[in-house]
This record gives structure tokens, sequence and C-alpha cells, in this order.
């Protein structure tokens, strides 16, 4: 059997009416990146806060690091660390300041704490700010120092609920990258996020959430096999957009279709793309007609949430983050 | 299963007790460098016991009667008024106990101590204890600006400190009422709808702003039993000696507040710390 430093079994969490978490089922590896993919409303921060002991599940058992969370909170606390969906530092402390208060409650000596606390602040790229106050730090420093603090105790397991979330894309990616370097050291990651570019890029596994269920887990890979193969994709001038489908047809694995706005065609290739890619080159040449550009696409983790939950993943978005929800749709759409 | 758990051994009771003493004054500085940052917060917060010293003094004084007649003599409603403010203001002052736990509650930062291993008390004991030491400072203030409109202690030395225990008392106790409502309520704006009307009523049926005797009949009832009563009343014979209204003995008076408190703190303490620990 695999070894799994976080296990969920059927984990459920309801808050008065609302199925926040109906039954998640976790399975992460020692040192690899797990994300928890899903849309607003989702159940991703619900499943966190139960595997960082902030809430305890009404039914199911998950462990951490060998430790169950509702029995063994105290004990899994020191090896954990959790960066929250909201940047959590004190404005009023500096940098520093932040950092080793969160040192002195892991109860290191204060010179460890301070040791620690600089050099978190280095790797983060904030020496510089580290005597200002959090109060002065923008939007990428204060997440930075948040993600930060959650390190400060050198947890075996890190949870990160959305640490990208409003930041600007360098901000962005400086992140990445330190997900990167974390798991290199060994750190095991869960890792929740909107943003299907995010699961892609660091991801080893990614569980696939929505309305409180896990609706799909594998590799980024294995959801994109689920929903079959490759297409290509060409762009044609608009005059020639229908002689175009029709020196093409019989061509892939499937009925090519047209945009008439974009004029975009895209044809199923299965996996012989480089044949049919060729193939599409010689016969719209021979017809005269110009190709603007071509190329092969592997499906998208868009596409995957599109064809596993029947709805775009922007679109469960936008829907989610209208301020207010109306009630009865939203019912609905939980009780599905 | 594979992944082995090392248990570090459990702490003993004594390095626990050690341990969340330690959390809750690390928590407590915390708190405490707001004041240091932020002074103006407790300028804002002096603007409200200040007022209250001086409508009372200059617009009230001349028109409340049945003021005891050995405190007259000692100089008048405001010898009268000041110990009860002083005691108003440490329950008033015990309100942003309840106003930081939903500030932190909204930014994350509870989520974030919850998640560390600290004492799970340790994050209320440190807001109660900043908040005392905040509440001692405005507590110097006012008795400074009572000394400045006519107040002065007259019962020596050691019955002025007393006075001053017995407050700081009151205001630690309030701390956790007010934790208890902040962690029910949760939202920042009800925290301070919720403690503030709460509070008025209260001290108002009260001996602490003007003497008992002129209430209504009903208002007394209520006035002669509420501990903020006894608390003033108390109090105020610390700071000026006996007078008649006293509403008991000094003993009496002292048991009557102490049970009070305690009672306060028997109920709020383990509430306020279980509701931390069940948050959602
Ligand atoms: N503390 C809470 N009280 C009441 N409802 C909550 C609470 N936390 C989450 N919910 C509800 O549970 C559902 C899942 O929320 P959440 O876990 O935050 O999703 P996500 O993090 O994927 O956006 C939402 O409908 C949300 O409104
Ligand atoms: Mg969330």
């Amino acid at each position: 059997m695999v070894d799994t430093i976080i296990r969920a079994d059927a984990i459920t969490k309801s808050f008065g009416d609302v199925r926040a978490v109906k039954g998640v089922d976790l399975a992460v590896e020692p040192g690899t990146v797990f994300g928890l993919l899903g849309p607003n409303g989702a159940g991703k921060t619900t499943t966190i806060r139960i595997l960082t002991t902030l809430l305890e599940p009404d039914g199911g058992s998950a462990t951490v690091a060998g430790f169950d969370v509702v029995r063994d909170a105290e004990q899994l606390r020191p090896v954990i660390g959790l960066a929250g969906q909201f940047a959590a530092v004190d404005e009023n402390l500096t940098g520093l300041e932040n950092l080793e208060m969160v040192g002195r409650l892991y109860h290191l000596p204060r010179a460890e704490a301070r040791r620690r606390a600089e050099k978190v602040l280095e790797r983060f790229d904030l020496a510089e700010a580290a005597h200002r106050t959090a109060k002065t730090y923008s939007g990428g420093m204060r997440r930075r120092l948040d993600v930060g603090a959650s390190l400060v105790g050198q947890p075996k397991v890190l949870f990160m609920d959305e640490p990208t979330t409003g930041l600007d894309p360098r901000s962005r990616l400086v992140l990445w990258e330190l997900i990167r370097d974390l798991q290199k050291e060994g750190t095991t990651l869960l890792l929740c996020t909107q943003y299907l570019e995010e699961a892609d890029q660091l991801c080893d596994r990614i569980a696939v959430i929505d309305l409180g269920t896990v609706i799909a887990e594998g590799t980024s890979e294995d959801l994109k096999d689920k929903i079959g193969g490759e297409v290509l994709e060409l762009h044609v001038d608009a005059e020639h957009l229908g002689r175009a489908v029709e020196t093409l047809r019989g061509l892939g694995s499937g009925e090519p279709t047209q945009d008439e706005d974009t004029r975009l065609i895209r044809v199923p290739v299965g996996s012989e793309g480089p044949m049919v890619l060729l193939e599409t080159v010689r016969r719209l040449d021979d017809a005269g007609i110009p190709i603007e550009d071509i190329a092969l696409h592997r499906p998208t983790l868009d596409d995957v949430f599109l064809s596993l939950t029947g709805h775009a993943a922007e679109m469960a978005l936008e829907e989610a983050e209208e301020p207010e929800p109306q009630p009865e749709k939203r019912k609905r759409r939980r009780d599905r | 299963m594979s992944a082995v758990a090392v248990a570090p051994a459990r702490p003993t009771i004594t390095t626990r007790a050690m341990l969340s003493f330690f959390d809750s004054l690390i928590v407590a500085r915390r708190n405490l460098m707001q004041i240091v940052r932020i002074p103006a917060v407790l300028v804002f917060e002096l603007v409200q016991p200040v007022m209250f010293v001086l409508l009372f003094r200059y617009v009230f004084a001349g028109n409340i009667a049945n003021v005891p007649p050995e405190i007259v003599e000692l100089g008048g409603y405001v010898v009268f008024l000041m110990p009860g403010i002083i005691v108003q203001n440490a329950i008033f002052g015990a309100t942003t106990t309840a106003i930081g736990i939903a500030e932190d509650l909204k930014s994350g930062l509870v989520d974030r101590f919850r998640s560390l291993p600290m004492a799970r008390s340790a994050m209320l004991a440190g807001r109660a204890t900043s908040d005392l030491i905040k509440n001692f400072i405005l507590l110097l203030v006012v008795i400074g600006i009572g000394y400045l409109v006519g107040f002065s202690f007259k019962n020596g030395f050691v019955n002025a400190l007393a006075m001053i225990v017995l407050v700081m008392a009151v205001s630690f106790a309030f701390s956790w009422v007010m934790a208890a409502i902040a962690l029910s309520v949760k939202k920042l704006e009800a925290v301070q709808a919720a403690a503030f009307t709460g509070i008025f009523p209260l001290v108002f049926m009260s001996s602490a702003l003007v003497p008992i005797a002129g209430m209504d009949g009903w208002v007394q009832a209520i006035a002669r039993n509420n501990p903020i009563s006894h608390w003033a009343n108390l109090a105020r014979y610390f700071a000026v000696g006996e007078y008649s209204q006293m509403g008991g003995t000094p003993t009496e008076l002292i048991i009557l507040s102490s049970v009070w408190i305690l009672v306060l703190l028997v109920i709020f303490m383990p509430l306020s710390i279980r509701l931390y620990s069940k948050l959602t």
C-alpha cells in the first residue's frame, strides 16, 4: 500500500441547511503537491479547515501526518502550516514582528524564532520591508508574509487556500516558484485553487471538487485523457471558411466544426495529430486557401471541467461571485 | 497505514499551564503594539469618559438631588460621581475586548491562531490582559481629570489602591463577558451594537452616576440589586469613606462585589474558551 500523509474518508460538514462538504475522500502521498480545484462555494475552504483542525467534521474521519484531525488535534498542529484564504497578518506589526510572534507561538526560543523569521523574510524577498508595519505592504507582499508565517514552524504538511487569488501576475509567478521549491525540499502541499492553469502548473495530482464532492481525481494528464484526445484548431479568412470545412471533411476522428464569428475550425484528431496536421496543410494549399494560423491543442482543464460538471468553471465562478446569490438557485444547485 | 506518527510526549499539567501563560503574554504584547503604533486609538477612547465627566460635572451636578450629606460636605456631586464614572469606564473599556476579537475574526487572524500549537485559551486571555493594561492607563487618566474638576481621594492611600484593584477586577471580568458576546455574534458592527445597547441601561440603572433614592420605584428595585451598584458603592467607599445610602457595610459590599466578579468569571471564562474552540 502506498504511503499517504493526508487521508480523508468520507468527511462531511453542514452549516445549517448548507451541506458544504458531502463526503470527500482524499489520499495524498508525501512530498507531492495536491490540488483541490473547484469554483467558489465548492467546499474547498471547508475541507481545508477540517484538515487543519479549525473545524470538526460532522461525519467521516481524516488523518494528517498520522494524526487524527479531531482526536489528535493538539499533536497535529505543531507539524502543519496554514496559509488561509485571506492573508492573516497583523497590520500593526512589522513583517519581522509578525513572523517572530508566530515562531514564539510554536514555542520556539526567542533567538530561534528571530532567526527563522529573518530567514523567511529573506527568502520571500521581504527583507527590505522587515521593519515596516504590514499596513504599508502591497497585496502581494501581504500574501507572501502570510505564506511565510505558515512556514515559520517548518511544517511537514502545508495547506494553502487560494494563495494567488487577487494577486498580480508577477506575484503569482513568485509564489508558484516558491511552491515548487518547497516541494523540492520535501514538504507536502495541499493547495486549493479556482484556477485551472494553476493546478495544471503546480500539482502532481488534482481532485476536482464541485458542490461538496470530489467529481474526479488524478494527474492533470489523467483528467485531460478523460475527455479524449487532441484537437486541431485553425483560422482561415471568412470567404474561404465554408470551402475549407468541406475540404477537411473525413480527416481526423470526427466531423470538423466551424465558428462563423471567430472563423475558427476545430477538427478532433484522436492520437493522429501530426499526421492530420500535415494532411490539412497539404489539402488547403492544393485548394489555394491561405491558413492564418494552425495549432494542435491538448484539451485544457477548462474542457475537463465542462465535461465533468456540465457547466464551465468560469460560469460557476461568476454565478458564485454575485454579491447575493439568489438563495433558491443556490439551494437547488446544492441539493442536486 | 504506513505513515508513522511519532507523538511528542503529552506535556504535564504544569508545563501546559506555563505554556498557556506565556502564549497569553505573547498575544497580549501583540495587542498592546496596536496602542504603540496608533496611540490615537487611546485618545479616542478617552473622549467618552472625559465627556461624561464634564457633562455630569458641569451640566447635571447642580440638578442632582439626594446626594448623601457626607459627600456634599466633602466637595459635592463630583465626589459622588467620579468613583461611579470610573466603574462605568471599566465596563465600557472592556467592550474593546469584543471589538478586538471581532476584528481578529474578520481578518482571519483567529484562524491562524487556532491552527498554531498554542493554548486554546491564550488568544482570549491575551486579549483580556492587554485590555486590562489599556484600561489601567485610561483609569489613571480619568482619575487625573477627576482631580482637575474637584475630585480627590479622602480615605487614605490603601483604600485608593483597593478601589483601583476593584475596578480592574470588574474590567477583567467584563472582558470575558465581551469575549463571549463577540464569539457568539461575530460581526463587528453587531458586536458593537450588542455591547453598547446591553451596557448603557445597566450602568444608568445603578448607583454609578446618580443616587438610587430619586429613581422611579421599579427602577430602584433593579438598581439596588444591580451588581454595578455594588461595585460603584464599594468604589465610592474606598474613595471617600463611609456615607449614607451605601447599600451595606463595607464588608458586605466587599463580599457582594467579589461574588459578582467571581460569578461572571466562572460563567464567562469557560464559556468563551468553549465558543472559541468550537468556532466554525
Ligand atoms: N462558517 C460558515 N458558516 C456558514 N456557511 C458556510 C461557512 N463556511 C462555508 N459556508 C458555506 O459552505 C459552502 C462551501 O464554502 P467553502 O468551503 O468556503 O467553499 P470554497 O472555499 O470552495 O469557495 C458555501 O455555500 C458557503 O457559503
Ligand atoms: Mg474558499
